[in-house]
C-alpha cells in the first residue's frame, strides 16, 4: 500500500483520456464475469469462487476491528451532512487504514499477520480452523513483518509511532520518542513478545526482506526500503534530504542494509546504504528513472529515488527490486553489498511495487500499484496493462519484459483493486502465482508460458457498500505450506483451499501440498525441489495430456500405468527404466514448457527404476 | 467420570488461555497485558488546528488552477500546453475532492474563516506600523496564487503569448503549494496525521513533477 502514489496515480489516470487517441491501438480492457457485480456487504457480501474453496473466514481479533475505523470518503452533499451531525456527538478520528491488516509470515505451524495496529499470532498447525494465540499492538504501519527463529521484524514508517509502542502519536518536527525503521521483538514466548531492538532508519520502513548471511549463521542482513519522507537530521544524524545535485549525502537514493548478529539482536544497526541506483559510468547516484511519462500515452512513471521491496533468492544470489520508476536485479553473493546487474523500465508501469521469481528464477513477475491500493483501478474505463503485473524473463541476469497480466475481471467503483502481493505455489512443471488484488480478491495466475499469462483461479467478494468505497480486500495472498492465507484488511483472515477442475488436476494440487517449510517469510525465496512420488509423476503427465499431441498416446498410457501401479507400491521398475528412456527421446523433439515436463518425468522415472 | 473431568479440565484450561493482548514497551522494557479496548483506541490519531487549515487553503488554492485551465481551453494555442493543463485540472480536481474527504471525515468546514486566509506578496503587519492599504487588486489570496491582476492579464492574452503566461502563472501557482507544504511542517506538531501526511507528501511530489514539466514547455515555447 503506497498512499503517496495515488495522486501520482490519479494523474496517470488522466493520462489515459487523454492519450485516448493515441493509445487507442494498444489499450485493451479488462472482460466482465460473475465476479464484477456481487453483492455488497462487510460481512455478508455476495461470493464469486473458482478452483477453490473458502475454508475459514476469520474475523478481525478483538482489539483489531472498529466499524467506525472502516475508512469511506462522503461523496454526496447527505452523506457530507449526515457525517457533520454525526460529529457533534461521537466524531471518528481513526486514519484511513487505522487497524488495516497487512503482510504475513509463516513460521513452526504460526501464521503472522500484520497490522497497522500491531500484529497477531495464529496457531496453524492443526487441521481445523486457526486459532488465535496472541495479538501485540504497536502501531505505526504498515507493520510488514517476517520471522527468523525467536526473532520477529516489523516495518514502521508513520511520524506518529514511537518507540515505546505507545498510545500518544509522538509529535513535533524532531522527536526522541520517535521510531520508524525496523523493531525486533522476542518471541520466545509467543504469547508475550518483548520488543529487543528498534533500528531507526531516515525514511521509516515500509516493507523489509531477511537476507541470511551465506557465511556466517550467526549474521542475518534486513535490506529495508523506506518511502516516505526523510526525518531531519536534528532527530536521525545519519539523515538528510535533497536531490544528489545538491546533496551528496541524501538519504534518497539508496536502501539499508541492516546487520543483525543474532546472538545479540539488540546490536542491530545499519551496515551500508548502498547507491544501487547509481549510473554505473559517471557514479551519479539517480542513475535510474527521474520520474514522469515516456510518451504522451504512457503511465505517469514515479522517481526512482527508492525501492518499495525487494524479494530475494539467495540460492541464486539474486534479489529482484521494485523500485518505483525500475525493476532491477541485485547480486547479493555479498549481502552487505549488494550490487545492480539489471534494470528495466516499461513506459505502462506507475510504481514498480514488488518482485516474484518463480521456482527456476529465470521469469520474475513485477506489480504495478497503480493507484497505490486506494483506487478503483479494475473498472471497465482501465487499460489491461496498467496497474497489472509485468512478467520478465531472465537470461544472464538480464531482465526482459514480456507480457502484462490484470485480473481479468472488471470490479466496480466500490472496490479499490490494483495488483498486490502474492507468492509462487509449488506446482512441479507450472509457474503458477497466487495473488491479493485488494477488492479484485484473490487471483492465481499460470505464467509458464511468460507471454501467455492466464488466470486459473479466483476468489472475490463483493464491496463493502454499494454506494461508496469502503477500505477493504486481500493485502497478501500466499500459499503457505498446503494453504492459501489471504490477509483482508478490514475483514480478517480468509483460509482458500485448491480444488481440482481443468485448469489443475488433483495431482498437481497434492504435490504442491506435499512441498512443506519451516519458515516462510514470502519475500526470501528458497528454491523447491520436489520428492519423487507417484502425485509428482501424474502432475507433469496431467500437464502434458493438456497439450495436443505433446505425448504419444501410447506412451501416456504406458505412464498411466506405471504411476498407478507405484501408486499400489507395485512399482514395475523395468517398465519406469523403459518409460525414462522413451520420454527422455520424446522431450529431445518437444519444445518449451512440454520438453521440461517430458525431461522432468524421464529424470523421475529413470530415479525410481533404479531405487531399491 | 474420568471423561468428564477431563472435559471440565480441557475446558477451564480454554478459558484460562484466552488469546491475550499485548503492548511491547520500549527496546529491552516488559510488555504490558492490554484490553481490546485499549487497543482500538491506540489506533486512534490525532490532527491539529493548522493541519485543518491546510487543507482549507489548499482547496481554495486548486480552485484557481481550475479556473486557469478554463482559459486555457478558451485561449491557449499549443496542444501540449493543452494537454498538460487537463491533466493538472484533473488532477487537482482530485486533490480537492480527497481534501474535502478529509475535512469531512473530520467534522470540518469545507472553508476557513475568511479572517484566516493568509495574504502574500505584500507587507501584512499585526499592529505595528499602519500600512497604507494595499491594492486589492494585487493581493494573492493564498501563497503561489495569481492575484486579480495577474488573472485578468491572463484572460485577455491569446495564442502563444497566452501559452507562455499560462505556463508562468501555472509555476507560480505550483511554487506556492510547496510553500504551503513547507509551511505546515514547519508548524510544530502539524502533519501527524498520517493521511495528511501522505498527502502532503504526494502533493511535493506531483507539483514538482509538474513544475518540472512546465518549465520544459515554457524553455520549447520560448521564441
Amino acid at each position: 500500500m503506497t498512499v503517496r502514489s495515488t495522486l501520482l496515480s490519479t494523474v496517470a489516470a488522466l493520462g489515459v483520456l487523454l492519450g485516448a487517441a493515441a493509445a487507442a491501438a494498444q489499450t485493451q480492457t479488462i472482460p466482465s464475469d460473475e465476479r464484477s457485480a456481487l453483492s455488497p456487504g462487510l460481512h455478508d457480501a455476495g461470493l464469486a469462487i473458482r478452483g477453490m474453496a473458502l475454508e475459514h473466514a476469520l474475523p478481525p481479533p478483538p482489539g483489531f476491528f472498529a466499524e467506525e475505523a472502516l475508512f469511506a470518503v462522503p461523496q454526496t452533499e447527505a452523506e457530507f451532512q449526515a457525517f457533520a451531525q454525526r460529529m457533534q456527538t461521537n466524531p471518528p478520528r481513526y486514519g484511513p487504514l487505522a487497524l488495516a491488516s497487512t503482510d504475513m509470515a509463516m513460521a513452526k505451524g504460526r501464521l503472522f499477520v500484520g497490522n497497522f495496529n500491531g500484529f497477531n499470532i495464529w496457531d496453524v498447525s492443526g487441521a481445523g480452523e486457526p486459532k488465535l494465540i496472541s495479538s501485540v499492538v504497536c502501531p505505526g504501519g504498515q507493520g510488514d513483518l517476517s520471522v527468523h527463529g525467536d526473532l520477529l521484524f516489523m516495518s514502521v514508517e508513520e511520524n506518529r509511532a514511537r518507540l515505546d509502542c505507545g498510545t500518544a502519536a509522538a509529535s513535533g518536527d524532531v522527536n526522541a520518542e520517535r521510531f520508524r525503521g525496523v523493531r525486533i521483538f522476542d518471541i520466545s514466548d509467543i504469547r508475550a513478545p518483548r520488543q529487543v531492538a528498534a533500528v531507526q532508519t531516515c525514511r521509516g520502513s515500509h516493507t523489509h526482506t531477511l537476507v541470511p548471511d551465506p557465511r556466517d549463521r550467526n549474521v542475518l542482513y534486513i535490506y529495508n526500503s523506506g518511502t516516505s519522507g526523510v526525518r531531519k537530521t536534528d532527530e536521525l544524524s545519519i539523515c538528510s534530504a535533497g536531490e544528489p545535485g545538491t546533496n551528496p549525502n541524501t538519504a534518497l537514493y539508496s536502501i539499508d542494509v541492516i546487520k543483525v548478529p543474532l546472538d545479540r539482536p539488540q546490536d542491530a544497526a545499519i551496515a551500508n546504504r548502498p547507491r544501487i541506483f547509481a549510473d554505473r559510468a559517471t557514479g551519479q547516484v539517480n542513475g535510474l528513472w527521474t520520474g514522469g511519462k515516456a510518451g504522451v500515452a504512457s503511465q505517469e512513471t514515479a522517481r526512482t529515488n527508492q525501492c518499495h521491496d525487494i524479494t530475494v533468492y539467495p540460492e541464486l544470489n539474486l534479489a529482484g527490486g521494485a523500485c518505483a520508476g525500475n525493476g532491477i536485479l541485485l547480486d547479493i553473493s555479498d549481502p552487505q553489498n549488494p550490487s545492480r546487474v539489471s534494470e528495466m523500465f516499461d513506459p505502462d508501469m506507475a510504481y514498480w511495487h514488488s518482485a516474484t521469481f518463480n521456482n527456476a528464477g529465470d521469469k520474475v513477475v513485477f506489480t504495478d500499484e497503480w493507484g497505490g491500493g486506494l483506487a478503483a483501478r479494475c473498472t471497465s474505463a482501465d487499460p489491461s496493462s496498467w496497474g497489472a503485473n509485468l512478467i520478465a524473463t531472465v537470461e544472464d541476469r538480464k531482465l526482459k519484459g514480456q507480457t502484462y497480466f490484470k485480473l481479468p475481471s472488471v470490479q466496480t467503483r466500490q472496490e479499490n483493486c490494483v495488483a498486490h502481493n502474492g507468492n509462487i505455489i509449488p506446482v512441479p512443471g507450472r509457474d503458477l502465482m497466487v495473488q491479493a488484488w485488494y477488492q479484485g480478491g484473490v487471483s492465481i495466475m499460470d505464467f509458464t508460458d511468460p507471454k501467455k499469462p492466464v488466470e486459473i483461479a479466483y476468489f472475490d467478494r463483493g464491496p463493502v457498500a454499494n454506494d461508496k468505497l469502503v477500505m477493504a480486500g486481500s493485502w497478501s495472498a500466499y500459499w503457505l505450506n498446503g494453504r492459501i492465507y489471504s490477509s483482508e484488511i478490514s475483514r480478517g483472515l480468509d483460509v482458500l483451499k485448491l480444488l481440482p477442475s481443468e485448469q489443475l488436476s488433483a495431482a498437481e494440487i497434492a504435490a504442491a501440498e506435499a512441498v512443506r517449510m519451516d519458515v516462510i517469510n514470502p519475500q526470501t525465496q528458497t528454491r523447491v525441489s520436489w520428492a519423487d512420488t507417484p502425485d509428482v509423476a501424474q502432475a507433469y503427465l496431467d500437464q502434458l495430456a493438456r497439450t495436443p499431441a505433446a505425448l504419444d498416446a501410447a506412451l501416456a498410457t504406458q505412464a498411466r500405468t506405471a504411476i498407478d501401479g507405484w501408486r499400489r507400491n507395485r512399482a514395475d521398475r523395468r517398465a519406469m527404466g523403459q518409460l525414462s528412456t522413451a520420454l527422455a527421446e520424446a522431450a529431445g523433439k518437444a519444445q518449451g514448457a512440454d520438453a521440461s515436463r517430458l525431461k522432468a518425468l524421464s529424470d523421475l522415472f529413470g530415479r525410481r527404476s533404479a531405487a531399491r | 467420570m474420568q471423561l468428564l473431568a477431563v472435559l471440565v479440565s480441557a475446558l477451564l484450561s480454554q478459558a484460562a488461555q484466552t488469546p491475550p493482548i499485548v503492548q511491547p514497551g520500549a527496546p529491552g522494557q516488559p510488555s504490558r497485558a492490554i484490553t481490546a479496548r485499549d487497543a482500538v483506541a491506540l489506533s486512534r490519531t490525532t490532527f491539529i488546528e493548522a493541519d485543518v487549515r491546510f487543507m482549507q487553503h489548499m482547496i481554495v488554492h486548486h480552485a484557481q488552477a481550475v479556473e486557469m485551465v478554463e482559459l486555457l481551453r478558451a485561449h491557449g494555442a499549443d496542444a501540449q500546453v493543452k494537454l498538460l493543463g487537463e491533466r493538472i485540472a484533473l488532477s487537482q480536481a482530485a486533490e480537492v475532492e480527497r481534501m474535502r474527504g478529509w475535512l469531512a471525515e473530520r467534522g470540518q468546514t469545507l472553508e476557513a474563516p475568511s479572517s484566516s486566509h493568509e495574504h502574500h506578496g505584500h507587507s501584512h503587519s499585526h499592529g505595528g506600523e499602519p500600512h497604507p492599504e494595499p491594492d486589492l487588486d494585487d493581493l494573492a489570496a493564498m501563497r503561489g496564487m495569481l492575484t486579480p491582476r495577474q488573472m485578468r492579464a491572463l484572460a485577455e492574452a491569446r495564442g502563444a503569448a497566452f501559452d507562455r503566461l499560462f505556463l508562468q502563472g501555472m509555476i507560480q501557482h505550483h511554487q506556492g503549494a510547496l510553500g504551503m507544504v513547507d509551511a505546515l511542517l514547519a508548524v510544530p506538531g502539524a502533519a501527524e496525521d498520517p493521511s495528511l501526511s501522505d498527502f502532503a507528501a504526494s502533493v511535493v511530489a506531483d507539483q514538482s513533477a509538474e513544475i518540472l514539466r512546465m518549465q520544459n514547455l515554457l524553455s520549447a515555447l520560448q521564441p
